[in-house]
């Protein structure tokens, strides 16, 4: 069966114009467009661009959530198996265009896209864990060199074959790691690495340390006696018999938990669900890890404003950066609506 | 040091009237064996099953793995400061029982125990998929504490292993391997234009079931020290049973561990290799400077080129080999470090929970968040139900089939960081 | 928001503002070793810490010792 493609480019690919007509609406035209010659070419008979559909780097950009919308829609009705964006280059807007049709295009089509761009390029940044982006020169002159890799990948990827390294296949690498299994042992290639690094050889890591984000301070609570102070646990306190059965390592889920008629936290009213820990102390005592006790004394002392009635916990055991960044914008939102001023956030 | 290693190549296992090997085949007298590894007034029953590569067994929640190996000549006895004296352990000769291994199951104790398959795809995982596994499920009396559970469930490990172990006392070694580290001077002139290796051991110590024993002594209260390759050999490291099971390494890849033999196969040739640090992983701040500092001067002075630094479990711990790393690189010594990764479900968070620029040469084991699903065993001794609970496990992890959807972490041994086995993760 | 931790570098590393150190990974608020009533006071000092914390302007990654 031919494999069908659909092919999303910009204005100025399309022939339609450049900066002066970047504001040009979504529109789809059946079979091939501007680029799609070539890779039509480079498909020959195994696979077919049905559509085209093209858009303005200016519209699609500032009407994002309906540029998708219109974009996805479009493209749906051509049951794609396989969509390509661009190549965009260095183009930043046409980049970012083609990132995010590439992400909805895999979320709501669940179907692989190839794109290609120059490194630098912003869009590669925000969408090369969706799309497999084929590395390319920074202007439209590389277009023939972009060509033959992401029509290569865009079959192995319909056909459902095995992707290699971004090395073999030419992609960018996307920073998802993959498990496979070596020729060798690992403590075998340990030793190898370290006779190559004792010698000044060359060797390669096989995994480059991790690069965290970093945000503002928030500025200081001005009187903490109005404050509105929350709770919130990545140990894993959670009420007795772990009600949310949040997991020991890996969680999925975070659980908010009242405060309402809780003084002191005890064996009999609470647990820790963490699995990477010693959870004895904390089982005698959660206050270990959630110092309500202190907290409740505080706000009957006028210490502080209020304690807010629930707090927040979850298992940071083996949790992954994406799930816990899920759960704080959850929980922050959660917060900001119920008015509060200062999280104290616990960790073991 | 030097330690002949006599491997009796055991090709079948069965229950017998007699423990005896006779021809490659392990004779093991059911009875006697349950009531060696009973001897304890805090265990009510011992079962003692078998499970062999192919079967479809699946045991869970496993707690530790152990090699059946005895002291043939040399001081002391195996498991020192344990369940023998605490002589110092890693000269004269040893007999190890090749392809069987004791594992020991019961009821669970914390959250974080593991399983193994013997067929079927989580099977290609775990070392223990390989091994002839001589089963003990035990189980305490009523109303033990955690911690006194956990040591009473290490204990008859050893023991079994050690019983075992004693059937092969007088049989003669289908190989002998023999493995020699001399003290420092001496072996720095043995090889005196050969870059000098030490292996800086890292041992989880941060508690209930994530503890390790260094003859006898729980590792959390020891300083970093220097030990002999060979000692390991002789189960002068013992596991406290398992953390997450992926990565805490039972007391048989203690026994075995890859890094020593590796360095071994290189010693003499690219490398000196003059010994081991071992260091601890606990869990205050001041702690894990004061190894840190402790290892790193340890290693220097030791005179070391280059060092090969592995980690135990994951979280807190790669602050451990972060620092490891980092303190011994800034003296000018290179480090290559093996961990493993905890990069989630889709692989695209980031896989450490510290990091270094100076962590520039990493070998990884593999992404214990990866999802496996298990089919179901025909046999499953112990208790299915677990896999709900332990670490890697979720709600609904254990299907009404009896098949198991959880992270590999759930593996005893998949992604194991002393390097036993194949697994990597690449970026893709 | 003020972090309360043991493992000072891994708050500094994965990028929190306000940080105060705590007593040990499995009781970050409490020491076991101590009666109640000291473990309780010990908790308490580090409460307040944390509010102290809180009510400072700070300009970059800050550990309240």
């Amino acid at each position: 069966m031919t494999i069908r493609i659909v092919h999303y480019i910009n204005q100025f690919f399309a022939g339609i114009g450049g900066e002066e007509k970047a504001d040009h609406k979504p529109e789809v035209r059946e079979g091939v467009v501007g680029p799609g010659i070539a890779f039509q070419q480079a498909f020959g008979e195994e696979a077919e661009i049905v559509a085209t559909v093209i858009c303005g780097d200016t519209y699609f950009n500032e009407n994002m959530a309906a540029a998708t919308d219109e974009v996805i829609s479009m493209m749906e009705k051509y049951k794609p198996d396989l969509v390509i964006c661009g190549p965009a280059f260095n183009a930043g807007r046409y980049g970012i265009a083609c990132g995010a049709v590439a992400e909805a295009v895999v979320d709501r089509l669940g179907v692989p896209v190839v794109s290609g761009m120059y490194p630098e390029n912003p869009g590669v940044d925000m969408y090369k864990k969706s799309a497999y982006i084929i590395e390319t020169s920074n202007s439209a002159a590389g277009m023939r060199k972009a060509v033959p890799p992401m029509a290569r990948l865009a079959l192995k990827l319909a056909r459902g074959e095995k992707i290699g390294s971004p090395e073999e296949e030419g992609y960018i690498p996307r920073g998802i790691r993959q498990n496979e299994f070596a020729a060798e042992r690992g403590s075998k290639r340990a030793v190898e690495m370290l006779v190559k690094k004792l010698k000044g050889e060359q060797y390669v890591t096989e995994y480059p340390m991790p690069v965290f984000d970093r945000v503002a301070p928030g500025p200081a609570v001005k009187d903490i006696k109005k404050a509105k102070i929350a709770l919130v646990s990545s140990g894993g306190p959670v009420p007795k018999g772990n009600p949310d059965r949040i997991e020991s390592s890996s969680a999925s889920k975070f659980g908010r938990y009242s405060l309402q008629g809780i003084d002191d936290l005890n064996p009999e009213n609470s647990e820790t669900a963490h699995g990477g820990y010693d959870p004895v102390y904390a089982n005698e005592d959660l206050d270990r890890v959630l110092p309500v006790d202190v907290l409740k004394e505080m706000e009957k002392a006028g210490e502080i404003g209020s304690l807010h009635e629930y707090w927040y916990a979850t298992v940071g055991n083996g949790t992954s950066v994406a799930n816990a960044r899920r759960f704080a914008a959850e929980i922050a939102k959660e917060l900001n609506a119920a008015g509060v001023d200062a999280v104290i956030l616990t960790s073991t | 040091m030097r330690l002949e290693v006599g491997n009796i190549l055991i090709k079948e296992i069965q229950f017998g009237d007699r423990t005896e090997v006779k021809e490659g085949v392990l004779f093991i007298n059911r009875e006697e064996l349950a009531k060696v590894t009973g001897e304890d007034d805090r265990i009510a029953s011992v079962d003692v099953y078998l499970a062999k590569p192919g079967e479809e067994i699946r045991i869970i929640p496993v707690k530790d793995v152990i090699e059946p190996r005895i002291k043939v000549s040399g001081k002391g006895g195996v498991f020192p400061g344990l369940i023998s004296k605490v002589d110092t352990v890693g000269e004269g000769r040893t007999h190890v029982l090749k392809g069987v291994a004791v594992v020991t199951t019961g009821r669970i104790v914390g959250f974080q125990e593991g399983l193994i398959d013997m067929a079927g795809p989580g099977a290609e995982y775990t070392p223990f998929s390989k091994t002839m596994n001589v089963v003990l499920k035990v189980e305490p009396v009523e109303g033990l504490h955690q911690h006194e559970h956990e040591r009473v469930v290490r204990l008859a490990g050893l023991r079994a292993a050690e019983y075992l172990g004693r059937a092969g006392q007088h049989v003669e070694p289908d190989h002998v391997e023999v493995y020699e580290t001399k003290p420092l001077l001496e072996q720095v002139k043995e090889y005196p234009d050969l870059p000098k290796v030490v292996y800086v051991y890292m041992l989880q110590t941060q508690g209930l079931l994530h503890n390790s024993y260094v003859y006898g002594v729980d590792a959390r209260q020891i300083i970093p020290t220097f030990i002999y390759p060979t000692e390991v050999m002789d189960g002068a490291v013992v596991s406290g049973n398992c953390v997450s099971a992926c990565d805490k390494n039972p007391t048989y890849i203690h026994q075995n561990n890859p890094v020593i033999q590796d360095l071994y196969e290189r010693h003499g040739k690219d490398l000196n290799f003059i010994g081991c640090v071992i260091t601890n992983e606990n869990v205050t701040l001041s702690d894990k400077e004061r190894s840190s500092n402790m290892t790193a001067k340890l290693v220097e002075f030791l005179g070391a080129d280059g060092v090969i630094i592995s980690e135990e479990g994951f979280g807190n711990p790669d602050t451990d080999l972060v620092m490891n790393c980092y303190k011994i690189e800034e003296k000018g010594i290179k480090t290559v470090l093996i961990t493993d990764e905890y990069a989630g479900r889709d692989g695209a968070s980031q896989s450490l929970a510290d990091s270094t620029e100076k962590g520039d040469a990493v070998v990884s084991t593999g992404n214990a968040n990866e999802i496996i699903k298990l089919p179901p065993m025909k046999t499953v001794i112990g208790y299915p139900e677990v896999a709900d609970i332990i670490a890697g496990g979720t709600e609904g992890s254990l299907g009404e089939d009896g098949s198991i959807t959880a992270e590999l972490q759930i593996i005893i041994g998949s992604t194991n960081e002393l390097g036993y086995g194949l697994l990597t993760a690449k970026g893709r | 928001m003020v972090h309360m931790c043991t493992v000072v570098p891994i708050s500094l590393t994965v990028g929190a503002n306000r940080i105060v150190p705590t007593v040990a990974i499995p009781h970050p608020l409490g020491n076991p070793s101590l009666n109640r009533e000291d473990e309780k006071k010990l908790r308490r000092k580090l409460v307040e810490k944390a509010l102290n914390a809180l009510q400072t302007e700070v300009s970059g990654q800050t550990v309240f010792e």
